[in-house]
Order: structure tokens, then sequence, then C-alpha cells
């Protein structure tokens, strides 16, 4: 089986990219996305961490996952309803050009 | 580390990679399908058929379908013409290799990721549906309870954000004040 530590640096390097991502990109969609991507490298510890654990049938990591999945999925629903609304009252989804509280 | 974890590794991470970078959101969109259907797979892989099916349910089902909404009616469709990336970009991906860094130096001294047991070889016993349905209705109801009010108040709420802020009757009055200043030219 493979070693726990390589979920381990997938996940870590998973979560920079969306990290990296969610700083850098202008486009309020994809900074959403990396968000996402994070959340995604979260449940992948979860998983990783219930598998290698000594007693697996307690079943805790894939509960953990199951609510984060539900969670992150009401999330994304708001999240992309809030950026149509923006989109609505600026234009625009960039979002170093939404950057007046008064509107 | 086995074949198959090192090619659903490689497919995870290069599309996660695109999704972050390409220039097309409709391309970054394609791409996140594919790092979320990698994700998948590493679940099935780890012996989570459940979690794995409800990642190919919820993330490539649903929230990819929300994902391309989104960029169809916010026009993200049409190719950018400014940077895409913000002008401090550098410091976001300095704080990214910080953070990927300080993760990979804790992973490999910490000691806890080594179990001198090793894990259960056979755990397909002990995940299914069945059980999973037992403890939801049992030790974890409440949090089930309270995930149903979450998504709940997030359906109505995501319906009240997008919708339009004018009312549909001042709508349709300013529509035929317009269609009466036409008609008076």
């Amino acid at each position: 089986m493979t070693p726990l530590i390589c979920y381990m640096l997938l996940a870590a390097l998973l979560f920079s990219i969306g990290l990296a991502g969610a700083l850098t990109r202008r486009n309020a969609i994809l900074v959403l996305v990396g968000i996402e991507l994070m959340l995604n490298a979260a449940n992948l510890n979860f998983i990783a961490f219930w598998r290698y654990s000594e007693h697996p049938e307690a079943l805790t990591g894939v509960m953990f996952v199951i609510f984060s999945i539900g969670v992150a999925a009401a999330e994304a629903a708001v999240g992309l309803a809030l950026i149509i609304a923006v989109y609505r009252h600026y234009r625009t989804t960039n979002l170093d050009q939404v950057d007046s509280m008064k509107g | 580390m086995t074949l198959p974890f090192a090619m659903i590794a490689v497919v995870t991470l290069s599309s996660a990679v695109a999704a972050m970078s390409l220039r097309n959101l409709v391309h970054c969109a394609l791409c996140l399908v594919g790092t979320f259907g990698g994700l998948a797979a590493l679940f099935l892989q780890l012996d989570a058929q459940f979690a794995g099916l409800a990642q190919v349910l919820v993330y490539v089902g649903a929230v990819a379908i929300l994902i391309v909404f989104a960029i169809l009616l916010t026009r993200g469709a049409e190719p950018a013409q400014q940077p895409i990336v913000a002008g401090s970009w550098f410091i976001g991906v300095a704080v990214a290799a910080l953070t990927f860094g300080s993760l990979v130096v804790t992973v490999i001294t910490s000691s806890a990721i080594t179990s001198p047991a090793g894990p259960k070889l056979d755990v397909a016993g002990d995940v299914t549906v069945k059980n999973i349905g037992a403890r939801l209705m049992t030790d974890y109801v409440l949090p089930l309870e309270v995930v149903a009010l979450l998504l709940t108040a997030a359906l109505i709420g995501a319906v009240i954000i997008a919708m339009p802020n004018e009312a549909p009757d001042s709508k349709l009055k300013a529509e035929s004040s317009k269609l009466k200043k036409s008609t008076n030219f």
C-alpha cells in the first residue's frame, strides 16, 4: 500500500495550489474554485488519516468528509449567487475593480 | 508508492494547476472536473467508497455545473483582455510556497503519521452503506439535522441573493415607459 506520507504530501501540494490560485487570480469565480480545492485537500487528509488509523471501523473520517462535502456544496451555492449579484451590480467579476462599498 | 497512486496523483495535480492557471474560464472548469474526479479515485483507492461516490455526485455533478453556470451568466467565457492575475501575484505565490514548505516540514518531521501497527488491510466489511446509515441515524443524527438545515438555508439564501433587485411590476413599468417614449418619437 502507498504510505500515508504520500497522501499527506499530495494534499499539501493541492492545498498550496488552491491557496496560490485564491490569492492571485483576479476573477471571483476562480477564487471560489481555489477555496474548493483547499477544502478537497483537507477532505483527502481526513480520508487518509481514517484509512491508516488503528480503528477504521469507527468511520469518523468518512463521516467528517460527508458532512464537509455537504457544507462545501452550500458554500459553493451561496458564493456563486453572491458573485452573480456582484456582477449584476458592477458588470464585472474582477475583484480589483470591485473596491467601493458605496456601490 | 504504487503505480495507480502515482498516475492518479499526476492527473489530479496537473489538472489542479491547469484549473488555476488557464486563461479561458470554461477550460478552468473542465480541468476542475479532472481534479475532482482524481480526488474521487483517491477516495475509492482508500476504501472510502461512499465518500468517493458522494464526491462524484456532489462535486463532478453539481458544483462543476454550478461553476459553469456562473461563468456563463457573468460572461466569463469571453477571453479576458486584461492580465488574469492580480498585480501583486508574486506575494500570493510566495505565501502559498511558504505554506507548502511549512506543511512539508511538518509532515516529514512528524512522528504521528507512522503507526507501528500499520493500517488494517481489509476494511471493506466496516464501510458498508448499512454501517454508514446506522451511524448517521444514531451517533451523528444531530450533525445530520444541522447539515439539512444548513442546506435548506443555503438554497433559500442563494435564490434570494441571485434574484434581481427590482420588483417585477416596476420592471414592467420601466419597459412600458420606454415603449411610450419610443412611440412618441
